[in-house]
């Protein structure tokens, strides 16, 4: 009854996100301050773990490709196909649940701790669309963050290839262009949007409707790290066999 | 005017407010007191419209509340300051920004005029050099300056305060105290605030209301007060010696 209950009140929030809309002028203000907050301040954890994963993932499929028949530039092609169908929306979307969505969480949690979102519905503020909608119009940028993650994850394959002796420049690039099926971006930006939508609302969800004090805002952050977790996971699998197979 | 009748409010099984009746008057400051878990943040909650009672009616000037469109709250709610117990600033905001909220929210004034209207409240508080000030640079008894400036920046008809004297030194107090006061009769605005703390019922409590398990136990002043035999709230005013030999001077002093 409980996960029926979270359910519901999540939907209704949404809901309630998109009525009473705040003043524009200072809906523009937060929205600014979201983006900042949520993409800008996200680009350096992004851009250093697709470098370094995209290089991880260079090396282990070079070194279990140790058949001679299997041509070299392969390695360039596992890379790119692992960066741009899995890697880049899925895996920097659970790292986004841990440090955007934990922000989120906590930042909405010790307001509603602190009486501030109170404070807004006492002045007749719906609280939801000022503090949620300019999270959820920020984080339409995301598809802007998963673009440089799998640039950068390319990039750093390719230096691991190269400056790890594991085939030519030429070799790589030439996997990398290997059949390259457009639909794949499509794929993975739709997965993108998706997971910019649960982790702009459900963060927000477990802020918003919290109860307790400092120490069930830290809870709060657990449990909405794990539920945005458990839902990017589960949409990526549905949306996979519905756009793949 | 706010008029209260029959209010009655549960949370499960926990009955809250058990058919509280009363009015608070326009231009007077009301004090509603009684030990803690009386029911007296929730009483307060149900004007502000946060807590919806079971039962019962609130009336703002006539009109009862529950027949208000969505649009006739968010009006009334426009028309209400409220000064929380932890003041509830915004902490990303700094103090004038805080202040001038309520006017970016539900005015269209130009950004000049929201200027000087936040520099005419935050004199009026006693702060006018804490612009640019985060909240948590300011002590406590400026927070509350903060959060009263707030509350009447865009001149409300009603203002609600949630004990605005807990954690304050009793100079602070009395400072906080006498500028709601000051701001109720300046501006004729129906006052109610939560409280506990019993200088601010002798000093300020032209109407208070006394509250004992959820019920109305006692209505006065902070003139009759000190003549009043029940039980409920002698044994709360005078629980203190101080107290006890204030009010024994009292009446020896009538006699």
């Amino acid at each position: 009854m409980t996960y029926l209950h979270n359910i519901g009140t999540y939907f209704l929030m949404i809901k309630e996100m998109f009525r009473k809309p705040t003043k524009w002028s200072v809906m523009k203000t937060l929205i600014f301050k979201d983006i900042d907050d949520l993409i800008f301040g996200s680009l350096g954890i992004v851009a250093f773990i697709s470098f370094f994963v995209g290089g991880v993932v260079t090396i282990q499929t070079a070194l279990n490709i140790d058949n001679p028949l299997i041509p070299k530039y392969l390695v360039g092609f596992a890379t790119r196909q692992s960066v741009i169908l899995e890697f880049a929306p899925t895996f920097i979307s659970i790292i986004m649940a841990g440090k955007v969505g934990s922000f989120i969480t906590s930042s909405i949690g010790t307001m509603r701790v602190t009486e501030q979102i109170d404070a807004l519905e006492v002045m007749g503020i719906n609280a939801i669309n000022y503090l949620v909608f300019p999270k959820f119009v920020a984080m339409m940028l995301y598809p802007f963050v998963i673009s440089i993650a799998m640039f950068l994850g390319i990039l750093g394959g390719m230096a691991a290839c190269i400056y790890g002796g594991f085939s030519t420049l030429e070799d790589f690039i030439t996997g990398v262009q290997l059949d390259f099926n457009t639909f794949h971006i499509t794929y993975a930006f739709v997965k993108t949007f998706v997971f910019a939508f649960l982790l702009a609302t459900i963060p927000s969800y477990y802020g918003y409707f919290m109860k307790g004090g400092a120490l069930e805002v830290g809870k709060a952050s657990t449990t909405s790290f794990v539920w945005t977790s458990v839902m990017i996971i589960l949409l990526n699998y549905l949306l996979t066999q519905l756009m793949l197979s | 005017m706010i008029e209260v009748k029959d209010l009655h409010k549960s949370f499960g099984d926990a009955h809250i407010l058990k058919g509280i009746s009363t009015v608070f008057e326009k231009g007077k400051t009301s004090l509603v007191i009684g030990q803690s878990g009386s029911g007296k943040t929730v009483f307060l909650k149900c004007l502000l419209g946060l807590f919806h009672p079971e039962k019962g009616t609130i009336s703002y000037d006539g009109k009862i509340y529950s027949n208000f469109s969505d649009d006739e709250k968010r009006n009334l709610r426009a028309e209400m300051g409220m000064v929380f117990q932890g003041s509830a600033l915004f902490d990303s905001m700094t103090i004038a920004e805080n202040v001038m909220f309520p006017l970016r929210m539900f005015t269209k004034q130009s950004k000049s005029e929201m200027q000087d209207r936040v520099n005419f409240v935050l004199n009026r508080v006693n702060l006018s050099d804490a612009h640019n000030k985060m909240p948590s640079e300011a002590s406590g008894g400026m927070q509350k300056r903060v959060a009263i400036a707030r509350a009447i920046v865009n001149n409300p008809k009603y203002l609600f305060c949630d004990e605005p004297n807990s954690g304050l030194d009793p100079k602070t107090a009395i400072v906080i105290d006498n500028l709601i006061q000051e701001i109720t009769d300046e501006y004729n605005i129906t006052t109610i605030i939560n409280s506990h703390d019993m200088n601010s019922v002798m000093e300020i409590g032209e109407k208070i209301v006394f509250l004992k398990d959820g019920h109305k136990a006692w209505e006065g002043s902070n003139k009759t007060i000190f003549k009043t035999d029940n039980e409920a709230v002698t044994g709360f005013v005078y629980s203190s010696e101080l107290f006890k030999k204030v009010r024994q001077m009292y009446l020896e002093e009538r006699q």
